[in-house]
């Protein structure tokens, strides 16, 4: 008989259930589209911001790399962020012109893509630290999914004072955690691209 | 920028550290697809955790349909006319409790997974098992205020895949839980008891501890299980704990 529950020796506690990779087929489950279902009554998805949401609208997009330089064509990608006053709102809400939680997939050409607004400083520890997307990234092969940053590269002064984006021990590595502001169509579009591993390979968060 | 500065000060929990050796590691040979796709570099540890990560999103907003838990009903597609899925009629069933046995009301559970052939309804999956024009293969719903979630569907079936040479999933699951934050956040693969696919999958065996392995194995329930109708499985989901905060500093 097989027990689910483990005890976490030092603490006493229970052992956090294991994790396992979401595997190829992760749009079924949380990408329908890109899976070719059509939509359920609600979905999670890349729009976090409507027309009528405060705040300086973008577009954060990027593609995600292997350790050989080819693209990673079904990685699923999780965005949390503030809105633009630097407050996290929990309720998600596709009637509200902004929630801070959104879906994109890297599907067809290789790029996620979120519409979204550029969010605000969050404070920490009596400092503030620099706009920045929460990034959670999921994929076959990748067995516990890695966490990263987002900053902006036109946030320079902010970024140079951000208590997280310093906790970095690599200057040089803390260039893989700012998106590059690109010509967008209409609104202004910031690359991101992840390199999971080798040459410029991404700096991921323990938390 | 001072008027995009956060005012509100806000109370966030903060969560018992992830326990990253009894987790998967990142680069795992046995299991080919992690070998380019896990990073070389140490992770950059933050010794405290800012209100980023532990905050995150809530659910009650988002509008769950009727049969969004319930496999066997939504994908008929004539509707409610359609035959049923073809397969095991099991009802999946537990509760998502963090480490110190609290339960996680309210928390968004997803699911998703093949057929009984061990066929995913997904553009790139070209298995010869077939689809099942009844059964699409995936489920949501939102935890109840004691922690509860429940599906109806069909048992998996397992099915190959290029690792190896001759190499099968067991059947599984995939699950997917929110809890109370984006530190929270997990994706695992629930597994039957009894399948003795388990100790040979490449999956699986990232895990080092074969208690690790067992936290991701769903029970029979026979007090679940309806006569005449389906069985029932078990899986409970242990997320991060949430700890109190005893003294500010």
């Amino acid at each position: 008989m097989y027990n689910q529950y483990k005890l976490q020796y030092e603490t006493g506690v229970l052992r956090e259930t294991a994790s396992q990779t979401a595997g190829p087929f992760v749009h079924i489950g949380l990408a329908l589209e890109i899976a070719g279902f059509e939509s359920r009554s609600d979905e999670i998805w890349q729009d976090l911001a409507k027309e009528n949401a405060e705040g300086e609208h973008i577009e954060l997009v990027g593609s995600v790399y292997d350790g050989n330089g080819d693209l990673v064509h079904d990685a699923l990608i999780e965005v949390w962020q503030a809105d633009s006053h630097g407050n996290y709102i929990a309720d998600f809400d596709n009637k509200k012109p902004f929630s801070g939680f959104g879906r994109s997939a890297c599907a067809m050409d290789g790029d996620f893509y979120f519409k979204t607004i550029k969010p605000g400083q969050v404070q920490f520890d009596g400092k503030l630290m620099a706009p920045h997307v929460n990034i959670a990234i999921f994929a076959r092969g990748i067995n516990l999914h890695l966490q990263t940053r987002a900053y902006f590269d036109d946030e320079q002064v902010a970024n140079e004072n951000c208590p997280i984006l310093n906790s970095v021990p690599s200057p040089v590595r803390r260039k893989t955690l700012v998106a590059v502001k690109e010509e967008g169509d209409a609104k202004p579009r910031y690359r991101f691209n992840i390199y999971l591993q080798g040459e410029g390979e991404t700096v991921f968060f323990d938390f | 920028m001072n008027q995009n500065t956060s005012k509100i000060s806000q109370n966030y929990p903060s969560f018992l550290p992830r326990d990253r050796s009894w987790q998967p590691a990142q680069y795992t040979p046995g299991y080919k697809t992690s070998v380019a796709r896990s990073p070389r570099q140490a992770f950059v540890s933050l010794q405290r955790a800012s209100a980023s990560e532990r905050s995150g999103p809530t659910f009650n907003g988002l509008e769950i349909g009727k049969f969004d838990n319930d496999l066997l009903m939504n994908f008929r597609t004539d509707g409610t006319q359609a035959g049923l899925p073809i397969g095991e009629r099991i009802i999946m069933h537990g509760r998502i409790i963090d480490q110190f046995g609290k339960p996680v009301p309210n928390t968004l559970v997803e699911m998703w997974q093949a057929n009984a052939g061990g066929r995913y309804r997904h553009k790139k999956d070209s298995y010869l098992a077939p689809l099942d024009p009844n059964f699409g293969g995936v489920g949501r719903c939102i935890t109840d205020a004691d922690g509860y979630y429940h599906f109806r569907t069909v048992r998996p079936g397992p099915y190959p895949w290029p690792n190896g040479i001759n190499t099968w999933r067991p059947a599984h699951i995939h699950v997917s839980v929110m809890g109370p934050s984006i530190s929270t956040r997990l994706i695992t693969q629930m597994y039957f008891e009894g399948d003795p696919l388990i100790p040979l999958c490449p999956i699986v065996q990232v895990l080092k501890d074969p208690e690790a392995v067992e936290t991701m194995i769903a029970r029979l329930d026979m007090s679940m299980s309806k006569p005449m109708d389906c069985l029932a499985y078990r899986f409970d989901v242990v997320v991060r704990g949430a700890l109190q905060t005893y003294f500010e500093e």
